[in-house]
Order: structure tokens, then C-alpha cells, then sequence
């Protein structure tokens, strides 16, 4: 009868050779279904409801009218280019940093002017942006006419 | 003079492979953040961009009219008016009042459609608004 002499015993040992491999298959995994969301965007807060704030009027601010790519009123002149706007705010703004600016856009104008302009009032850094909605629009139909 | 030369195979240590390998894994798991809202749309583009708060509420506006909300936590649902959508954030907000809800619309929607869903929003109290843009490269001006 053969005996294996103690000597001779193999090392046990996990297999690893193989861990590197599925280490990398899941990195690839992971790497083709992430989906870095990093939401960027323009931001803007909406008052509250404060009966006092009514008491502000409208005639202080500066009103842009939205008409079209291209077609604006500010402060009911006609203007056919952002830079005119820019322009044009940026001198009262200088005066009286605090005056607000009024964005008004016609319902068939597409939504990408609208950011646009407000875009171009961020760059130029006005403090109180305002997007008034159809009811604070109909609450202010005089300014709006 | 005779020498004896020790030849050993040439080999690469790979033994720090694995553990590398499940660094990168961790680091993976650990940043990525699956979105709830996957609709695919062609935003509008802004030179001034801020980081708007992760899982704020998503409304989404595709071109052809259709309306998408997430609550940031659940999947988007298909909204069938934005007056559903001000149901929807006017529950979120009883919850938490400082609740921001990003308005993710396709760049040529007309601005009725936008107009709309922020009329939705504040009629039901929702203060902070984010408008979703895309970066616009310096070159396009």
C-alpha cells in the first residue's frame, strides 16, 4: 500500500486568478449604466401670497414683452435684438439695482426664447427676476394691456 | 569560470488587481444616482447655469404636449392636465414646503404649455422653481 509522505501535501488555497477578471466586468457594468445626473438649470422663487406685496406697483419694474425669436417690447418699444435689451437694462439697473424685471411671454412663442432672455438677464445679473403667470397676468391687466 | 544562472520567468504582480478593480467598483455604486425621470428631451440652452437640489420634483413637457411628474423618488408618471400636476405638488408641498420642482420642457413647446404647469404650481404653493437648461457653448452667441 502507497502512502503520500507528509511533505508532499499541497497548500490549500483559494482560486483568486479569476476575481480580477469579474472585478473589471462589473466595473464595465457599472460604468455603461450610470447616468451622471447633474440637473443644471435657472432658478427662481415665487413669492408668497403676502397682501402686502399687491401694494408694489407695477409701473416700477421694467416690463418685457416676448412677441416672437427676435420681437420685443421692452417697456413698449419695440427691440429686435437681445443685446439691445441687455443694453438697455443694464443702464437702469446700474441706477437702481434692486428694480425688478418683468418677463412676459405671448402663449405661442417658443419656450426657448423666453429662456433666453432670462438667460441674458442672469448674465447681466438682475436680482428679481419675475415670470408672472396667466392669473397674476389677469390681475395686472393694465400693465399687461 | 562557470556561472550558474538563475532564471526566473518574467512575470506582472497582479495580485493588487482585484482589490483595485473593487475600489473602482465601490466608487461606482457610491456616485451613481439612478434619475426617475428618463424622458428623453431637447432642453433649451443658457450660458448661466446653477446646480438645482437633487431629488427635487421633476415635471417634464415633451414637444408634443405631453406631461411627465416625478416626486424625484418614484418613476415619472404620463399627467393627463397640469391641473393633476398641481394635485400632485400641492400633496408634496404639505410635506415640505421648500420643495423645489424643476420644469424639464422641450426647448420649442410654446411657452402656453409652460405657462400652464406654473400656473398649476403656484396656485398650489409651490415657491421654488428651477427651469431645466442645457449648457449653451460659448461659441453660439
Amino acid at each position: 500500500m502507497a502512502f503520500r509522505k507528509l511533505g508532499e501535501r499541497k497548500p490549500s488555497e483559494v482560486p483568486t486568478s479569476s476575481m480580477a477578471d469579474i472585478a473589471f466586468l462589473l466595473i464595465i457594468f457599472f460604468m455603461l449604466t450610470a447616468v451622471f445626473t447633474s440637473n443644471r438649470g435657472l432658478q427662481f422663487q415665487y413669492p408668497e401670497d403676502d397682501p402686502k406685496e399687491l401694494d408694489v406697483q407695477p409701473e416700477e419694474a421694467i416690463h418685457i414683452k416676448i412677441e416672437g425669436e427676435g420681437q420685443f417690447q421692452v417697456d413698449k418699444n419695440p427691440i429686435h435684438s437681445l443685446e439691445e435689451i441687455g443694453g438697455y437694462i443694464q443702464g437702469k439697473i446700474e441706477k437702481t439695482p434692486e428694480k425688478p424685471v418683468i418677463i412676459e411671454s405671448l402663449p405661442n412663442v417658443p419656450y426657448y426664447v423666453m429662456i433666453d432672455v432670462f438667460d441674458l438677464l442672469k448674465q447681466i445679473e438682475v436680482k428679481n427676476i419675475a415670470i408672472p403667470t396667466k392669473s397674476e397676468r389677469e390681475r395686472w391687466k393694465s400693465f399687461f394691456r | 569560470m562557470r556561472y550558474r544562472i538563475n532564471r526566473i520567468a518574467p512575470m506582472v504582480p497582479t495580485a493588487s488587481m482585484a482589490d483595485i478593480a473593487f475600489l473602482l467598483i465601490i466608487f461606482f455604486m457610491l456616485t451613481t444616482s439612478f434619475s426617475p425621470e428618463r424622458t428623453n428631451i431637447a432642453l433649451p440652452a443658457s450660458l448661466i447655469q446653477t446646480k438645482v437640489t437633487d431629488r427635487a420634483a421633476i415635471i417634464a413637457i415633451q414637444d408634443t404636449g405631453k406631461l411627465w411628474f416625478s416626486d424625484g423618488e418614484q418613476e415619472s408618471e404620463l399627467m393627463s392636465s397640469p391641473e393633476e400636476i398641481g394635485q400632485r405638488a400641492a400633496a408634496i408641498v404639505q410635506q415640505a414646503p421648500v420643495k423645489e420642482f424643476l420644469i424639464k420642457a422641450d426647448r420649442n413647446v410654446s411657452f402656453q404649455a409652460v405657462d400652464n404647469v406654473l400656473e398649476a404650481l403656484r396656485n398650489n404653493e409651490v415657491r421654488n422653481i428651477g427651469l431645466l437648461t442645457r449648457i449653451r457653448p460659448r461659441e453660439d452667441n
